[in-house]
């Protein structure tokens, strides 16, 4: 049981820089996800917590000791593979028994062991069975067995279900999930699936071309958008994005858009220039009083939602309203946003402007 | 199945293919079996023509290989006691004695020596060389590999001269030590190459799993890469052993004695009026057993590793 202070952390290899100078907290029994596009550098940042990467420079405190150049072996940190990577000549007792042998276990204790962890993730049916024939809810099963058999101080796992079928992979999360709040383990979870990321996580990494973009609850992720990628990359639809040459003052609450004030929350400082106004699709209302309009491009029927695409003039926008009210194609109807979920953004830097929605969520990034 | 299929070939291309295979083999293995066969034959039913396929078995052959002998007057073998083994009463028939047992035993232990030492020093060497090429990120690797591949780019034979003298001034020429060492210069290019095909096939993840469960690169490497990398070391130990093994050229320059190998042997086992063709027989035939119950015996990881690579899982 363990917390992991990530500090400037940054890998080079060669020319490319995989991540660059990160920095995050992770607090003891926390379920921590990694999450980004691929290439974005989550996966190295694992691999470096693990030791399974150097970093080029930066600290990794594991329990307030610095570890960063430590080989994998002196961390008592466990990994969990995306492809599971089982010893694939051993069967599944001497896998799960491996981690316990290098420590010189006595074979008694061993033994005890790997029943109770099989008992745990019910498995004990397959303990003598060889891992070539295994499904692969089993084999992820006995991959979860090997890393919690010998109760590390945290666990990192690298997409371990993006090799099960949707199906599957529902439950397993569930399963996972269950187990980490049984065990209590630090717990620090690589994915790109934003809808993994958010179902599971007490807090959120969100990481894209090697840097750290937010970090932050799930919540605090959605609502609260710290930069355009995102507010981009988490939700579907995603945030839609209206932009807009303009200005705004310094506690300003409201923006003009086409001409339209707009009530927004208050903002910290002022900006002008390229401009942003992101609002989520749920937080855009139809409303026939509404002054600013769009024209209904297409709509998708969800059951009890709809996705509604229109065009306005600051560009395309999706709304989610109930599966009842009516919109026919060609259409235009007035839209009127939730002013107190909408954030602006900076196009040139990609930020989020600083208001009393965002105050304090943003002095993470 | 239905009468019409896709995958499954019809009975009349079967028929067609194991015939065409059975002629090969057939056409294969009569030399092996004439060879086989004259090992069993007298001297004078080796030479006789037209050649006899059937005849009546005699062991005068391995008796030759294994011993010297010498010619006494008639009066002398009638002097002689009645000959206490089954061999001794071969050769008195042709009017000799056994005087001492011959050297071929010598030269089969040492190419036992030569050829499974020089493999065992290429597939140590090849498999540590391969993981690094495989795994490591090695300043202009492409270079060395090339490099490494390079040395088989002539015929080795070319480079016998300056070997020659090099050896003579180091002090190896007819030493085991030299022997092996120059049949693995040879070898370990074919082996660095083969394994490091093979390695690269097998994921990083086994090792990195075994080094997060608490065991040193070393480790990890011994425990879980070896045993998956089994199946390339047992073809490539084929290779090296079947080079090693039936090398002629380099052993007849530099082995005369001590470290002289079966190949250069065999055929200076000289019978009485010329060669003795059945001696000479026998020996081939001993010296293809060792390879041919070492390939035997790990053929299902050749026939494995001459397909690996060729699907994907």
């Amino acid at each position: 049981m363990a917390q992991i202070i990530i500090k400037n952390l940054r890998k080079e290899f060669g020319d490319f820089t995989a991540v660059r100078e990160s920095s995050f907290t992770i607090e003891d029994g926390e379920f921590f996800m990694l999450l980004g596009p691929s290439g974005c550098g989550k996966t190295t940042t694992l691999r470096m917590i693990a030791g399974l990467e150097l970093p080029t420079s930066g600290e990794i405190y594991l329990d307030g000791e610095e570890i960063s150049q430590r080989p994998p072996s002196q961390r008592d940190i466990a990994f969990v593979f995306q492809m599971f990577a089982l010893y694939p000549h051993m069967n599944v007792r001497k896998n799960l028994s491996y981690p316990l042998v290098s420590q010189g276990m006595a074979r008694a204790a061993v033994k005890a062991k790997v029943e109770e962890v099989a008992g745990i993730l019910g498995i004990t049916d397959i303990l003598n069975k060889p891992v070539g024939g295994l499904s692969g809810g089993d084999r992820q099963r006995v991959a979860l067995g090997r890393a919690i058999v010998r109760d590390p101080k945290a666990f990192m796992m690298d997409e371990p279900l993006g090799a099960l079928d949707a199906e599957f992979r529902e439950h397993m999360s569930e399963e996972l999930r269950a187990l980490h709040d049984r065990m209590g383990a630090t717990t620090v979870y690589v994915t790109h699936d934003q809808l993994e990321a958010m179902q599971m996580g007490d807090k959120i990494v969100v990481m894209n071309n090697a840097v750290v973009e937010q970090f932050g609850t799930p919540q605090e992720i959605y609502d609260k958008p710290a930069s355009m990628f995102v507010a981009d990359f988490i939700g579907s639809p995603s945030m839609n994005f209206l932009r807009f040459d303009g200005s705004v003052a310094k506690g300003a609450q409201t923006v003009d858009l086409n001409g339209q004030p707009m009530t927004v929350p208050r903002q910290i400082d002022g900006a002008s220039g390229k401009l942003v106004f992101g609002v989520r699709p749920e937080h855009v209302r139809l409303s026939d009083a509404g002054a600013y309009r769009g024209e209904v491009l297409a709509t998708e029927y969800l059951g009890t939602t709809q996705i509604i695409t229109l065009e306005t003039p600051d560009g395309d926008l999706k709304a989610r309203v109930p599966a009842g009210q009516m919109a026919t194609v060609g259409e235009k109807i007035g839209l009127d946003f939730r002013p107190d979920t909408i954030t602006l953004f900076d196009e040139t830097s990609g930020r989020a402007l600083r208001s009393e929605l965002n105050e304090g969520v943003l002095a993470h990034g | 199945m239905s009468s019409f299929s896709v995958t499954e070939p019809s009975q009349r291309s079967k028929w067609f293919a194991g015939t065409l295979v059975i002629l090969y083999a057939l056409i294969t293995m009569v030399p092996l079996a004439w060879i086989m066969l004259t090992g069993f034959k007298t001297p004078p039913d080796s030479i006789s023509y037209p050649p006899k396929v059937f005849f009546e078995p005699s062991l005068e052959g391995y008796v030759n290989l294994f011993t010297t002998r010498t010619r006494i007057g008639q009066e002398a073998l009638d002097a002689l006691p009645p000959p206490d083994t089954w061999y001794e009463e071969i050769v008195r028939e042709r009017d000799m004695v056994i005087a001492g047992p011959s050297k071929f035993g010598e030269r089969f232990l040492n190419s036992v020596i030569i050829g499974f030492g020089s493999t065992f020093l290429s597939i140590v060497l090849g498999t540590l060389a391969a993981y690094a090429f495989s795994r490591f990120k090695i300043p202009l690797a492409d270079d060395l590999l090339f490099f490494i591949l390079s040395t088989r780019m002539m015929p080795p034979i070319a480079v016998a001269i300056p070997i020659f003298l090099m050896y003579r001034q180091l002090g190896l020429s007819d030493t085991h030590l030299g022997m092996i060492l120059l049949y693995t210069a040879v070898n370990i290019s074919l082996a660095v190459w083969l394994l490091k095909g093979f390695i690269d096939e097998i994921p990083r993840e086994y090792e990195e799993a075994a080094l997060i469960d608490g065991y040193t690169r070393f480790q990890a490497f011994y425990k879980v890469v070896l045993p998956q990398a089994a199946t390339g070391i047992a073809s490539t130990a084929i290779f090296c052993l079947i080079f090693a093994w039936n090398e002629y050229a380099f052993a007849v320059l530099l082995t005369s004695g001590t470290a002289q190998t079966a190949p250069p042997f065999i055929p200076t086992i000289i019978g009485v009026g010329g060669l003795d063709w059945p001696a000479v027989a026998a020996g081939a035939t001993i010296f293809l057993l060792p390879v041919m119950i070492f390939t035997v015996a790990l053929r299902k990881h050749l026939l494995r590793g001459i397909t690996f690579g060729a699907v994907r899982k």
